[in-house]
């Protein structure tokens, strides 16, 4: 086989519960600080223990990130999935497993190369407890890839002792493990493999760091006092990160109390209740969920958008419909909360595509609801949420003030005539707000029943539509403040991409794949909704658009047909839903055929 | 329009609080329920309550559902911020409102539909976090904005207006919060204002959640003979079993009790509420006999009334967070941001 340097993809099965999930962390981030591009993703059961799951690390040393649709060594710790990952080794590629037991002579392939390596065995003859023999022969299997991959021992080392810097007994026990497979691989099969690491300088400046982390990191940064939440998967470790950075950052140095207020609610329901009366009140306030959630807060959802109370929701999103998949991808719920709730709505929505963007994006978007005083949804999913990341660092401008919007000060009130709370002064389509408590001529009554501009309860038809033409006055003017798509274009290229959020590593690929194949597409990653002019501009000027999504039913191509004036005839749908992230292959296959399809025809 | 300006007419005799406020500055809109309801009569009990004891309008937040008691809201207090939030789904909205800013009083408005039915869920989990605000439960076993369906609280065998019986078992809310750990549960009725305004004074100044479930009557809908929740019911089997006397701060408790029948309870702010206990078999500080006690007296067909049990020491949603004193919407970004260099920090521990 042909040697293949920093290019291929290393897949763990498993069993979950077993504790493989922090020795494939460790293999991860031990090429990571090698300086070699790397991403990892966990594909792991709705479940406590016992079940199969999968950690896929692909080493890029061009930097891809996405998944590449190949894998090219297989470690099968897991007897229940073995013929299926046996089955899913590319030709050419190697299946490490146990070798303490007999193997099943059927279970064999002459494309795939077989390495056995007594794992059990090795880390039983060493490990007296139970617990901690299950556990070292996850990492004993790290020390056999390391001589495989001729992956720097003294790196993991440095990892491990750093992991376990306040249990130091561990550290010796997980070194032994490692060493144990790493002598034995030496000692029985040729090393390294013709796959192979080398060190490289491409990781400088970047961390590994998944979504939810991030997007935790925003809020505090954006000052949120007031998180309240419901624990749901994939949204969960974005509140538990919240708390970890507020016990460090928000606990006043003097009386030891907290600068924040995290309140765990019975539901999402109350959930949102909670930001909105918060908001309301004049905190930041955000929310953690996922589509299940989102349906939940729907009624409120739409409160907020009419009586005009700032709001940020993190969705997650997972797969749908109802309960679905919930350790597992997609980007099921655009529609959903673009016009969340009963009744003419609209929402502010934000796209990330990756960690980065869910620490400036949770930023910017209590910056937005504020302005807009309306509820701001960030919509990342669990590839993006949960999964660790190969970002840029980010910087923190210290020159940063948080825009709280039009709030009216006491003196203003004082001095003020009368405060009308929904007339709009400066034309914008975003009135003045008051806060409780601040100045008595701030008085309101906040409702969701009809109301005209004074804020007075009405049934009279003029001047409830006056409150809802400015309500969409204001949602168009959103657009100048949004994120601007990310547009990859050259001139004279018609075919163009058009996507969102996650699926932009396997989109960029594809693009190169088939550059090289001599096929030029443009690429126009769509970040807000409302959407740009930009984007309208880009589907005037291409002949096709393929929208490539991670939902059945085209949602983003849906949401393109509502809301620009595309021919709907331009468009191609390349969809991807069935739960693992998006590979660069289908994008790649999809944009080919079509295009045979239209050159023969 | 169901919303009328209410005129102002100044009266230069009318009595001048600490503030310098009449109680003319505590009214709000005009009422648009039907004459002679309850909610009304409620109404002016909040509306005399917060003007002797002297706090500012606009220190008030107003949150309500929706329902007939929820508008009620907009009938007091035109110089505070009110928010009318979805149904049953007040609690939450209050939570987050107090999350925000400890330091505002905070009164809910809610009817047995809304607290209930409806919105059960919120109303025990906000009684569970002990949330520092009084809840008022406008009680009337009867949906009056839809026209006369059976709450639940409607009680067994009472009779709807067209005649239909009520066969499930009515939700009583005091029951509810004594069960569920609740540090503040009081009943009365609305056509008792010297038993009410006292209740509403002490519920205020509770720290904690303080349950105020207020008999009500449906003038329209269930105000007939076979109502259990009727004027005429309710007075015959009314049944006092304490009754509270609110004392302000820094004012000395002057009225002569006699020996072990009262009982005072010094609340957060320094004001005292002096329990008076009619019968000597109750005890207002001993969760279990006031459990038995309501049992064994609604059994008979009484409707139990007064503080019926209080428990100051309990810690409030904020204490048991430990929230810093000021409001946590006022704090400076600059206490809230860790800053570029501990970014910097952060962020290492991903290398």
């Amino acid at each position: 086989m042909q040697t293949r340097v920093n290019d291929f993809v290393i897949k763990i099965a498993n069993v979950n519960g077993t504790g493989s999930a922090s020795a494939n962390g460790l293999l991860m981030k031990a090429i990571f600080r090698m300086g070699i591009p790397v991403v990892g993703k966990n594909f792991f059961p709705s479940n406590i223990q016992g079940l199969p799951t999968w950690f896929e690390i692909r080493v890029s040393r061009e930097g891809y990130l996405a998944r590449s649709g190949r894998v090219d060594i297989m470690v099968a710790m897991n007897a229940q999935t073995y013929a299926s990952d046996l089955a899913d080794v590319s030709p050419g590629g190697y299946l490490i497993y146990d070798s303490t037991w007999p193997r099943d002579r059927e279970l064999a392939r002459d494309d795939v190369t077989l390495i056995g390596i007594p794992l059990a065995q090795l880390v039983n003859a060493e490990f007296e407890n139970i617990r901690a023999r299950i556990l070292m022969k996850n990492v004993c299997y790290v020390g056999v890839l390391a001589a495989l991959l001729d992956l720097d021992m003294a790196v993991l080392g440095q990892l491990l002792s750093e992991t376990f810097a306040d249990k130091q007994k561990l550290i010796a026990g997980n070194l032994k493990a490692m060493q144990l497979g790493y002598d034995c691989a030496k000692a029985q099969h040729s090393c390294p493999l013709p796959l192979r690491l080398e060190r490289m300088d491409a990781t400088a400046g970047h961390i590994m760091v998944d979504g939810n982390t991030m997007a935790a990191l925003g809020c505090v940064y954006a000052g949120a006092t007031v998180g309240a939440w419901y624990p749901i998967t994939p949204s969960t470790s974005l509140m538990d990160a919240f708390k970890d950075f507020c016990e460090r950052y928000r606990v006043d140095p003097e009386s030891g109390r907290h600068r924040y207020c995290i309140v765990q609610a019975e539901d999402e329901l109350a959930a949102i209740g909670m930001v909105l009366g918060a908001g309301w009140n004049g905190a930041r306030a955000f929310t953690p969920t996922s589509g299940p959630g989102i349906s939940l807060m729907n009624e409120f959802i739409g409160f907020g958008y009419y009586a005009e109370i700032p709001a940020v929701i993190f969705d997650v999103q997972r797969v749908g419909p109802s309960t679905g998949m919930p350790t597992r991808t997609q980007q099921g719920d655009l529609l959903l909360c673009a016009y969340a709730s009963h009744g003419d709505t609209r929402h502010v929505l934000l796209f990330p595509a990756d960690p980065a963007e869910c620490f400036q994006f949770a930023v910017q978007a209590f910056d937005l609801a504020e302005r807009l005083q309306t509820p701001v949804m960030v919509l990342s999913d669990l590839d993006i949420g949960m999964n660790d990341w190969m970002v840029p660092k980010q910087r923190w401008d210290a020159g940063y003030v948080p825009d709280r919007g039009k709030v009216y000060s006491q003196e203003q009130l004082r001095d003020m005539q009368v405060f009308h709370r929904y007339s709009d002064g400066d034309g914008d389509g975003i009135a003045y707000r008051s806060l409780p408590g601040v100045h008595p001529k701030g008085a309101y009554f906040v409702r969701g029943s009809g109301h005209n501009h004074r804020g007075d309860y009405t049934e009279d038809a003029d001047e409830y539509q006056e409150v809802l033409d400015r309500l969409r006055r204001k949602h168009d003017a959103a657009r100048a403040l949004l994120p601007a798509p990310v547009i990859r274009s050259r001139k004279g290229v018609t075919t163009g991409i058009v996507s969102v959020g996650s699926c932009d590593a396997a989109v960029r690929e594809a693009m190169d794949v088939l550059a090289r194949e001599g096929t030029e597409v443009n690429y126009l990653r769509v970040r807000g909704f409302p959407f740009s002019p930009a984007l309208q501009e880009f589907l005037d000027r291409h002949e096709r658009i393929f929208v490539v999504e991670q939902n059945r039913d085209a949602q983003l191509k849906s949401l393109l047909l509502l809301e620009t004036g595309v021919d709907r005839r331009k468009l191609v749908s390349i969809l991807h839903y069935g739960g693992m992230p998006i590979d660069s292959r289908c994008i790649i296959s999809g944009i080919s055929a079509a295009l045979a399809r239209g050159a023969a025809a | 329009m169901s919303f009328m300006q209410k005129p102002k007419v100044s009266h230069s005799q009318l009595p001048k609080n600490a503030l310098g406020l009449t109680s003319r500055d505590y009214e709000g809109g005009m009422s648009t329920l039907c004459a002679g309801c309850g909610h009304d009569s409620i109404t002016a009990a909040l509306i005399q309550a917060l003007w002797e004891l002297n706090i500012a309008p606009h220190g008030v937040a107003k949150m309500s559902g929706i329902g007939c008691s929820s508008k009620t809201t907009a009938y007091f207090l035109a110089q505070a911020h009110g928010i009318n939030a979805v149904h049953g789904r007040m609690p939450s909205v209050a939570t987050g409102a107090n999350a925000a800013d400890r330091n505002l009083s905070y009164i809910g408005v809610s009817g047995d539909g809304d607290s209930l039915s409806i919105g059960l869920g919120q109303f025990v989990h906000a009684l569970r976090r002990n949330l520092n605000m009084l809840y008022i439960i406008e009680n009337n076993g009867v949906y009056g904005l839809t026209k006369g369906q059976f709450s639940a609280s409607a009680d067994l065998g009472s009779k709807a207006k067209k005649g239909e019986v009520n066969e499930q078992p009515p939700i009583d809310p005091v029951i509810t919060a004594l069960t569920l750990g609740g540090s503040f549960v009081a009943r009365s009725f609305s056509g008792d204002k010297a038993q009410l305004v006292p209740l509403i004074k002490a519920g205020l100044m509770h720290n904690g959640f303080a349950l105020l479930d207020v008999l009500s009557p449906c003038v329209t809908f269930n105000d007939h003979e076979d109502s259990t929740k009727s004027y005429a019911h309710t007075r015959q089997f009314y049944h006092p079993a304490v009754h509270a006397d609110f004392v302000p701060a820094r004012q000395p408790i002057r009225a002569a009790y006699d020996a072990g029948e009262a009982m005072p309870v010094e609340l957060h702010d320094g004001s005292t509420v002096v329990l008076r206990k009619v019968s000597q078999e109750y005890n207002p500080k001993n969760r279990a006999q006031a459990y038995s006690y309501l049992h064994e007296h609604q059994k008979r067909g009484e409707i139990v009334t007064g503080l019926l049990y209080i428990d100051e020491d309990q810690r409030e949603m904020h204490d048991i967070s430990h929230t810093v004193s000021e409001a946590l919407r006022d704090l400076p970004h600059a206490q809230l941001c860790p800053g570029a260099a501990a970014l910097d920090e952060i962020q290492d521990l991903y290398r």
